[in-house]
């Protein structure tokens, strides 16, 4: 046997090259972007950021953004939640209801762009129904506007909040449900008192990720939307920054910009979630 | 007397509301599914249509736009593009995601912390933050334009996503199994190759097939970071939408169906490994109550 000494654990040395990987390609890239966005093309350090607010077609972007990123994210994870609640037993039913809804996250941004100009479109089956019922005789107007990109953002972001929020209620032990409604208490307060403080963090994470999908929101504003109007959003400024007018360093600082709003959002819905959740961290993981 | 009449009519109240609010789900449920089936009908049966304005179903039906679609997209050459980029995303984030799942799974480290942190911002931070920086520094490489800058941007977001669906798999696994392998004489990488690549098979196939689904389908960073002889599927179908006045909308909705045929397979293949209901947590079974 060799001497007891405290030797060097080489299973750490496992970890070096994704954290490596990760410093390189995402921590270097985003600290030269913030560095460049201090060094403007004219002007001082701040003076992309001047720039930015006080810019009539860049500023606004930020509200545009949210205003369709968070009523986007709320729907999805407002319905997601009492689906996946009613889903939590598992039954026969609940695989084939769970691939049929995972199926949309297949279509991709761009495929339920396409279907929804020829679905929703004034010549498509949804107009047609319509007048042939004589439910609405007027014309759709669900593209092109601001109703084309949040129903987008809905496709494509229900399926993704619902299976996470699926896999967090499941991971409840169901005892804890079974032993409060033994103490007579009914799914709505099952809900109340048992799941919801539990899924608390699961809830608040699904939130967070959902919100960067729909915040990142840029194929569908561009293709559903009207993206030198209502929804010009915050990704296609940065865009158009960036590969029209070739001039990196404010498209960084928009992108920075971005990066800020978002992280904003996500520590408010973190400290609502600190005021929601009372327990320890992983409780009832089975 | 009263107080059991009343009680026993709120619940009656109570089971009326319950009905009701199933019905509201069920009912939602059912117009989101429809609306979506017919939206991938509609786009099916235009692909298929030889001239289709106004009518309930097309005047007549051919398959020439998939053949056109197939010459004017070039799409056996995007289809190429696309399996290199997945396939070698796949094969270098398992690579690289693997050890350092196995590592965060089983050690506890100084720093560990701000490490789960490090890989855990790619996917708290929209694609398009990071992109337009990455883009920049990929261009001044002159990597940006190139495949290979395509699957190192794809990689940024699966690496983590690797790591974070492995960790909680290897936690699961009996650290006792490796510490019986350590009995018996195998160094770090016997272990590595005899105990836990066997262990950890169906994980990592469901990591992998979930990380195959997302890069077909993610569209911001190769948007920004491919050129013309580097674009996935998705990127040449968002230009084939984007100029669309140019060219015939039953040939974009052609290729539109291949893109969905690709991913869609994939998808299938994908919870024939992996319940959905178990991406995050892995569930204790219990008997349900008779």
């Amino acid at each position: 046997m060799n001497a007891p000494r405290a030797p060097f654990d080489r299973t750490l040395l496992l970890v070096v090259p994704a954290a490596a990987f990760m410093l390189l390609l995402f921590v270097y890239p985003f600290l030269y972007g913030l560095a460049l966005s201090f060094n403007p093309k004219e002007g001082g350090a701040l003076a992309n950021y001047q720039h930015f607010f006080t810019t009539d077609n860049l500023w606004p972007t930020i509200w545009t953004t949210l205003r369709l990123a968070l009523p986007a994210t709320l729907i999805n994870v407002g319905l997601a939640l009492p689906i996946a609640f009613k889903m939590r037993v598992k039954s026969p039913y609940q695989r084939w209801a769970t691939t049929i809804l995972v199926i949309p996250i297949t279509l991709g941004t761009v495929l339920i762009a396409q279907g929804m100009l020829t679905y929703f479109g004034p010549k498509g089956w949804l107009s047609q129904f319509l007048q042939f019922f004589h439910l609405y005789e007027g014309a759709i107007r669900l593209t092109h506007n601001y109703w084309g990109v949040l129903i987008s953002l809905v496709i494509s972001g229900f399926p993704f909040a619902f299976l996470l929020i699926l896999s967090y209620i499941t991971g409840i032990d169901p005892v804890l449900a079974r032993a409060a409604s033994t103490l007579g208490a009914n799914p709505r307060a099952q809900f109340r008192t048992i799941y919801l403080p539990l899924l608390a963090p699961g809830l608040a994470m699904c939130f967070c990720l959902a919100f960067v999908q729909a915040f990142s929101v840029f194929p569908s504003a561009v293709l559903l939307g009207s993206p030198a109007g209502p929804t010009r959003v915050i990704s296609i400024a940065a865009y158009e920054a960036a590969f029209e007018q070739y001039d990196y360093s404010l498209a960084s600082a928009i992108a920075m910009i971005m990066g800020l709003v978002q992280l904003v959002i996500v520590a408010a819905v973190l400290g609502v979630r600190n005021l929601m959740y009372r327990g320890p961290v992983s409780g009832g993981k089975g | 007397m009263s107080a059991v009449a009343s009680s026993a009519a709120t619940a009656r109240d109570y089971r009326w509301l319950d009905r009701a609010w199933t019905g509201l789900l069920w009912g939602l449920m059912t117009l989101f599914l429809v609306n979506i089936g017919m939206m991938i009908a509609a786009v099916a049966t235009n692909s298929f249509a030889k001239r289709w304005l106004g009518t309930w179903l097309p005047e007549g039906w051919t398959t020439n736009w998939y053949v056109s679609a197939w010459k004017e997209f070039q799409l056996d050459a995007i289809l190429w593009v696309t399996v290199e980029v997945v396939f070698a995303v796949v094969f270098l984030a398992l690579l690289i995601g693997v050890p350092a799942a196995y590592t965060l799974a089983r050690r506890n480290f100084p720093g560990k912390r701000l490490l789960m942190l490090l890989f855990l911002l790619p996917l708290m931070v929209p694609p398009i933050t990071y992109g337009i920086p990455l883009a920049t520094v990929l261009y001044k490489a002159q990597l940006a334009g190139t495949i290979y800058g395509v699957i190192l941007a794809n990689l940024i977001p699966a690496a983590p996503f690797v790591i974070l669906v492995m960790t909680p798999f290897i936690e699961q696994i009996d650290p006792n199994l490796e510490s019986a392998a350590r009995v018996f004489g195998a160094n770090t990488g016997r272990m590595f190759w005899h105990i836990l690549v066997p262990l950890l098979g169906p994980g990592i196939l469901a990591a992998s097939l979930l990380v195959l689904v997302r890069t077909i389908a993610l569209f911001e960073l190769t948007f920004l970071t491919a050129g013309p002889d580097s674009q996935t599927l998705v990127v040449a179908l968002y230009y084939a939408v984007f100029a669309a006045g140019v060219r015939a909308p039953q040939s974009v909705d052609a290729m539109a169906m291949v893109y969905m045929m690709v991913t869609l397979a994939w998808l299938l293949i994908a919870l024939r490994f992996v319940n959905p209901t178990q991406l995050v947590s892995r569930v204790k079974e219990h008997p349900q109550p008779a």
